[in-house]
């Protein structure tokens, strides 16, 4: 089946989102779409499958016009999206999540589980997805949960996929067993379209490749053609450097001293076992690990959000290990949550109101019991300047803007106060290149000027390209730690020990 | 940064469509939409359309058309509006208040009794002190539920039910205590409240029988009171912050225990008020029950009025408006009361589901744009 979009123009109020875009995607290809932060990604796929009606133009199949009314007439016509955020029940299985609202029913208008089990295996046997039908999905892994969404999709024969940065939220593994699903699914004349913004992805999996910047096409390529550089220099519109300079490597004192902590999960079970590191001052100090190694609690038990069940934690030398969230804060601690939604904004909130979440309190923005909305709205602008966040207003709901921009505005408001210790979870989870060379910078920055950073990341080429120290966490202990000061590091080396192989 | 863009950024539309959207066009299509659906409840009871015309025109000047009128309505208002504000504080910061109706009467048996205790005192000081008693009593009382939902994790729905069980059986046991009950009466009625510690009339130069009483001011400063907490302080800032998202809260450095214990004071504080208002305002004692469902029919008015100050005064005027008209309906058209309690049941069912109005209704509405990723 082939799909083609044809002037398709989609406004929200002032902000024009798409701007008469013409995409054709075909039957046995994949698709690569390729764009900045809101630049408009999300918003043509939305249109294309209905759950956007689009301002103007118009969306063919197979050469006939259609009109969508939602997501329903979409799917029926045989186009499905799988959403960068999942929708699943978590407290229902497999096969349950599956045919919610398509339900098979047998007599007396029963629910005919039963069927709908085969019918899941069958689609896991046509494209080796692997998915235990009677499991519930809160115990199963993101990767998982993913491939629920896609089969989600296969149930309801669609015959065009979309796929909204499938891979954003999977370990680099997941990644490679998520391949291997997209080649069986275009192997069997499926179409498919991938967003992502990492561009190795993209050259290694898309079949043709479109950019789409500030809402408009502005190129089409062969991914056989085309290399990293010249891609992201299209997305951009300028050249973008992937290398990220500092200055050498000079620490002073230490700004964070972890001795032999152990902290617990809600379930009493051990999440961080007996680990002491350290973090001084002008260095970056990455931590490397698949996820669920107890970085996570680890980062929580720093910055004040879960209890240290024993040792300490010393900053710049005093004992902070029962100090409030506030009390960090004061001090200097800035933290970049690596769950943006859940806990880094809020997104009924407006840019503004989310930009001093946590430093509405502070003199620059209010005297007495009063916030002063005027300086936090001047203040804004500014950093929605500095940091390049794409917004109509400051005024704007906070959950309006891209994903890549909400995770842009965290950032902002953590990097733009006073800091000496920054903690950052996944910093540049979702971000375009261009944004993600942005962050790195202004990471850098902060240890440039003397700051300790103390990075937790999924990425590993993002632990290695600013990272003067690595340290890999497996199974809630430091397994082994590496000097990246001296020459590159081994990123062999470095995968063994996330496996838990000891070096 | 140029000053023109940043002027632009700082400057943008605050009131968006979707905003007058929710606040001004559900609700008046809403209240529309219950008045024809009353009026067909009339006519499936045999009501003919002579009388339902008269029962609507009564409803219209009982509540508006006459100096009398308006000033029922206001009196009717003015408590809903008080205790209306509390509950859309404790609504914004995430608290699902039930207790307003135990935090009235608590409130005003503070007031009445604070009144009587200290008779001597001169109006300028009894007044406001004793309304402060109101204010007091409500929010220790709602203090109770915060307390333990932010130390036990027990859910204030069903703490503030249970609270509100209790404060009733509470004031009828205070009424019959020697100190607190009228000497020489049997029945459960507490003793008068001084004259220096009751709420002005406002129009007894006019016509001695106009009730409108001091209260309506305090209804008003109220509103500005609540606006200004909840958009323009930190503290209403942490309110609403904690009610969208806790977590994001939480990681901001807020106190979760500290935020729900000082919101439902001041949910408290206000029914208090409203109590106060009552005892001091109307009624001139306490009785048993004096709330009389006021703190109930507050959670319609929060509700209606999308917990925004400006919308719970206009919401609360719309349901005083009911409840002062509605006793001329029945009076002049003789049709029962309990159409005005259906038809603010009505209003509530259409707000509490826009959806239903935005499908009923579809004109004026924008296209829904959907939700974000
Ligand atoms: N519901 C909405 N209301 C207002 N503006 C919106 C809405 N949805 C999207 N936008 C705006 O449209 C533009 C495009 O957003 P979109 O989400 O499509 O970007 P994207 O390419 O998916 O970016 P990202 O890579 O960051 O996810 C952005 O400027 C965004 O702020
Ligand atoms: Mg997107």
């Amino acid at each position: 089946m082939d799909v083609e979009l044809r002037g398709i123009t989609k406004r929200f109020g002032e902000v024009v989102a798409n701007a008469d875009v013409n995409l054709t995607i075909r039957a046995g290809e994949v698709l690569g779409l390729l764009g900045e932060n809101g630049a408009g990604k999300s918003t043509l796929m939305n249109v294309l499958s209905g759950l956007y009606r689009p301002d103007e133009g118009e969306i063919l199949i197979d050469g006939k016009p259609v009109a969508f009314d939602g997501p329903g007439d979409a799917i029926r016509a045989g186009i499905g999206m799988v959403h960068q955020h999942f929708m699943l029940v978590p407290v229902f299985s497999v096969a349950e999540n599956v045919v919610l609202g398509v339900e098979p029913t047998g007599k007396f208008d029963f629910l005919d589980l039963k069927t709908a089990r085969r019918q899941v295996r069958e689609i896991n046997q046509k494209y080796g997805l692997e998915v235990d039908p009677d499991a519930k999905i809160e115990t199963l892994p993101v990767g998982v949960q993913q491939r629920v969404e896609i089969i989600k999709v296969l149930f309801r024969s669609a015959d065009v996929l979309i796929l909204d940065e499938p891979t954003a939220v999977l370990t680099p593994q997941e990644v490679l067993e998520f391949f291997e699903i997209v080649k069986a699914l275009r192997d069997a004349g499926k179409a498919l379209v991938f967003i992502t913004h990492k561009l190795n992805e993209i050259l290694e999996i898309a079949d043709r490749i479109s950019v789409i910047r500030a809402g408009r096409i502005v190129g089409e390529g062969d991914p056989k053609k085309l290399n990293r550089k010249e891609l992201a220099e299209m997305m951009v519109g300028r050249p973008v450097s992937f290398d990220v300079i500092k200055a050498p490597y000079a620490p002073g004192r230490d700004i964070l001293e972890v001795k032999d902590v152990t902290i617990l999960r809600d379930n009493d079970e051990i999440a961080v076992d007996h680990v002491s590191l350290s973090v001084k001052s002008g260095e970056i100090v990455g931590i490397a690990g698949v996820q669920g190694n107890g970085q996570s609690a680890l980062i929580e038990a720093l910055t004040g959000l879960r209890r240290v069940a024993s040792g300490a934690v010393l900053y710049l030398g005093d004992d902070i290990t029962h100090a409030s969230v506030r009390a960090r804060h004061k001090m200097g601690v800035a933290h970049i949550p690596e769950d943006r939604h859940r806990a880094g904004m809020i997104a009924d909130f407006t840019v503004a109101e989310n930009m001093v979440l946590d430093t509405y309190y502070d003199e620059r923005f209010s005297s007495g019991p009063q916030i002063n909305w005027k300086a936090v709205n001047a203040r804004t602008a500014e950093f929605t300047h500095d940091f390049d966040i794409r917004t109509p207003s400051v005024f704007a709901q906070a959950g309006h803007l891209s994903g890549g921009n909400q995770q842009k505005l965290v950032v902002a408001r953590e990097l733009s106060r006073e800091t000496k210790l920054v903690v950052a979870g996944q910093p540049t989870r979702g971000l375009d290149v261009g944004s993600i060379e942005y962050i790195h910078q202004r990471l850098v920055e902060a240890r440039d000027t003397g700051d300790g950073v103390l990075i937790v990341s999924s990425e590993l080429d993002e632990i290695l390209a600013l990272s003067d120290r690595i340290l890999v966490m497996f199974k809630g202990r430091i397994v082994a730690e590496f000097d990246a000061t001296k020459g590159t590091v081994d990123k062999g080396a470095i995968g063994l020990a996330m496996a838990g192989v000891a070096a | 940064m140029t000053n023109e863009t940043t002027d632009r950024v700082v400057k943008a539309k605050l009131i968006g469509r979707t905003d007058f959207e929710d606040m001004i066009l559900v609700p008046v299509i809403a209240v529309v939409a219950a008045l024809l659906l009353g009026a067909l409840t009339m006519l499936l009871t045999n009501v003919d359309l002579a009388t339902i015309v008269r029962s609507y025109v009564a409803l219209a000047v009982g509540s508006f058309g006459s100096l009398n009128a308006l000033s029922e309505t206001l009196t009717a208002a003015t408590p809903l509006v008080l205790a209306g504000l509390g509950l859309a504080l404790g609504f914004r910061a995430g608290l699902f208040n039930i207790g307003a109706e135990g935090q009235i009467l608590m409130g005003g048996m503070a007031a009445v009794i604070f009144g009587f205790s200290f008779a001597g005192l001169p109006s300028a000081i009894l007044l406001p002190l004793s309304l402060l008693a109101g204010v007091l009593g409500g929010a220790l009382y709602a203090s109770i539920a915060g307390w333990l939902r932010a130390t036990t994790g027990a859910h204030e729905v069903i703490l503030t039910i249970m609270l509100n069980s209790i404060a009733y059986r509470l004031v009828d046991f205070m009424l019959s205590m020697p100190a607190i009950q009228k000497a020489g009466r049997a029945d459960p009625i507490s003793k008068p409240v001084p004259e220096a510690a009751e709420l002005p009339r406002l129009l007894t130069w006019i016509d001695p029988n106009l009730r409108v009483h001091a209260g309506v001011f305090l209804m008003l400063a109220a509103v500005i009171v609540v606006y200004w907490v909840l958009f323009k302080s930190k503290l209403g800032f942490e309110f609403r912050a904690s009610g969208k998202n806790p977590e994001a809260a939480r990681f901001a450095g807020m106190r979760s225990g500290l935020i729900i214990v000082s919101a439902m004071a001041a949910a408290g504080g206000l029914a208090g008020l409203a109590g106060a208002n009552q005892v001091l305002g109307v009624l001139g004692r306490a009785t048993p029950g004096f709330s009389a469902g006021i703190g109930f029919t507050a959670i319609s008015v929060a509700l209606l009025g999308r917990s925004h100050p400006v919308g719970v005064l206009i919401a609360g005027l719309l349901f005083g408006a009911l409840e002062a008209g509605g006793r001329q309906m029945q009076v002049d058209a003789g049709v029962s009361i309990d159409l005005i309690s259906i038809i603010q049941a009505l209003i509530i069912v259409f707000i509490a589901a826009p959806l239903l109005v935005r499908a009923i209704f579809p004109w004026g509405f924008r296209k829904a744009a959907g939700s974000r990723e």
